[in-house]
């Protein structure tokens, strides 16, 4: 599903965030990312979200070269991808609804078909009885519900999330990577960024930690645990 | 998963026609538009208001030219003109002549006053009746006043006097429709200039309406790197922008026209008691139907116009950081 190779990402500054980094995450799998912030965890991202684009190398992701895709395929590009955040990224002049329909309706649907698909969504983060309120209103951990329900709404097959329990303790952390693993289990591809190594552990999956830009010596793909399903199937969605 | 076009890009959705949902959508973002203005209805107002003002300005001077040209028209084109004879011409051969000019379809009645009369006349007015007694003979000739028929055109009228003063009988035309034509020189200089101004308004127009969206775009920043972070298009972001500038160009349009019928209101009064002494026959020509729905589209031509400046220019550097 994501292709690394030979990736290299130096800023305007002449530091590399990423120095020639080679990586490959399956279809159906689900990966974290680990590393000390400045290890690179959010550049990954930002190069597979093509937010940055790489200095070197090529970022594959579904079968697409990043590279070839032009500046003004770029938004239909990121249609394909559910992204998550860790400050949420939600808008709050508008409820819990818009928010999570708003990938459709930039997509181009209908806004009554676009219900038909936001309820499910909402249901499957458990906040559909808040769906009229202001996410202002709502805790961390609910605002960050709403976040993954508006990044699987449009029913990616790719998702990924930058520290999505950064702000959450503990219970709430683990709610959320519950939720994030019920979506693996359907055949959707995660990558995870995180630095919460415990909660990591207690989820058993595999991981891929970072150190200054490359893979950490230690951790060279013997450090993870097999999880999930792997398969080529197309996720199913319920 | 191939990047496909737009609406296909999440494929099992189904939309209920692309022409339909295509429609919807902007019907949803224009209304949603015109509620970010009525949110903030004191701001909005002023906007619309200076618009207005700017619309209404030069569409009222247009109006004032187009009435006193058309007072001024009817001056013109019925203007008498005096045709003084040779001396030489007996009363007859001057009755005559009368008759034969009366006779062109650009004349409407032909007077003689005759060599007799008009001393007779000069005699009463003047005073020197007595020193004008011991003339021997009558040293003024018999003179026609041609009074040209109404559908004469400015230079019809202009034919009509040299073909008139061309006739062997005739000595000397005169005219006094010099100041009419100055008048409508000037008329033509101040509608060119008004032009001229109008242009200047409109180009206040559109950056007054592109600096209001470039501060609504950077009141909106973070919504906007939002939604271009889950994907949507440069084209999906402006579009609220664009019909921002379209509600602003509208109402702009509308209240510009409400203003001119205010001043034409105003205006009644002292019309109706200027067309009561002159016995009627002024009345106020207002705008017509095209030149309202010409107002109204240029307002809204020139709210889209800087509303497309501003947003294409700002959006752009909206990018997900």
């Amino acid at each position: 599903m994501i292709r690394l190779e030979e990736v290299t990402k130096r800023f305007p500054g002449g530091q590399e965030a990423l120095s020639n980094l080679s990586l490959s995450i399956d279809k159906g799998e689900m990966v974290f990312v680990t590393g000390h912030s400045g290890a690179g965890k959010s550049t990954l991202l930002r190069l597979i979200a093509l937010i940055e684009r790489p200095t070197s190398g090529q970022v594959i992701v579904d079968g697409q070269n990043t590279r070839r895709v032009k500046r003004r395929r770029i938004p239909a590009y990121r249609r394909q991808i559910g992204m998550v955040f860790q400050d949420h990224k939600l808008l709050y002049d508008r409820p819990v609804f818009d928010n999570v329909a708003l990938p459709l309706i930039i997509a181009g649907m209908g806004y009554r078909d676009a219900g038909r698909r936001v309820r499910p969504a909402l249901e499957q983060v458990g906040l559909l009885h808040k769906e009229k309120q202001n996410p202002e209103t709502l805790s961390a951990g609910e605002q960050q519900r709403v976040g993954i329900a508006r990044a699987i709404v449009t029913r990616p097959k790719l998702l990924i999330a930058d520290e999505p329990t950064g702000n959450l303790d503990p219970d709430l952390s683990l709610e959320v990577m519950r939720i994030f693993r019920r979506f693996n289990e359907v055949g959707v591809t995660l990558l995870i960024a995180s630095h919460d190594i415990g909660l990591i552990d207690k989820l058993g999956c595999r991981h891929v930690a970072l150190e200054d830009g490359r893979l950490a010596p230690d951790a060279i793909e013997d450090d993870f645990v097999e999880f999930g399903i792997r398969s080529d199937e197309e996720p199913r969605w319920q | 998963m191939a990047v496909t076009r737009h609406s296909d890009a999440v494929a099992p959705v189904r939309s209920s026609g692309p022409v339909s949902s295509w429609f919807g959508r902007h019907v949803r973002t224009s209304i949603g538009s015109m509620g970010r203005l009525a949110r903030q209805p004191f701001a909005s107002l002023m906007i619309i208001l200076v618009i207005a003002v700017t619309l209404a300005i030069p569409a009222a001077l247009n109006l004032v030219i187009k009435n006193a040209r058309s007072v001024s028209e009817g001056w013109d084109n019925a203007l008498d003109f005096s045709v003084y004879l040779q001396s030489a011409i007996t009363e007859d051969e001057a009755r005559g002549l009368a008759r034969l000019i009366e006779q062109r379809a650009d004349v409407a009645s032909v007077e003689l006053i005759t060599a007799a009369e008009a001393l007779e006349e000069f005699k009463e007015q003047s005073g020197f009746g007595a020193a004008l007694d011991q003339l021997q003979e009558n040293p003024l000739p018999h003179t026609l006043v041609v009074r040209p028929s109404p559908s004469n055109t400015a230079q019809s009228m202009t034919l009509l006097q040299e073909e008139v003063g061309n006739l062997p009988e005739s000595d000397s035309v005169q005219v006094d429709t010099e100041w009419v034509q100055r008048f409508h020189a000037i008329l033509d200089i101040v509608r060119e200039a008004i032009a001229i101004g109008a242009a200047l308004l409109g180009i206040a127009i559109i950056v007054i309406i592109g600096n209001t969206i470039r501060l609504d775009i950077q009141n909106r920043r973070e919504e906007i790197e939002v939604t271009k972070l889950i994907g949507a298009s440069n084209a999906f972001v402006r579009r609220p922008f664009l019909w921002s500038g379209f509600w602003y160009g509208l109402f702009g349009g509308l209240l510009a026209l409400a203003l001119v019928q205010y001043g034409l209101y105003l205006l009644q009064q002292p019309v109706a008691r200027l067309a009561g002494l002159y016995q009627g026959g002024i009345v106020v020509m207002n705008l017509t139907f095209n030149e309202m729905l010409a107002i109204l589209g240029i307002g809204v031509a020139l709210g889209l116009l800087g509303s497309w400046f501003a947003a294409s220019r700002h959006m752009r550097r909206i990018e997900p950081r």
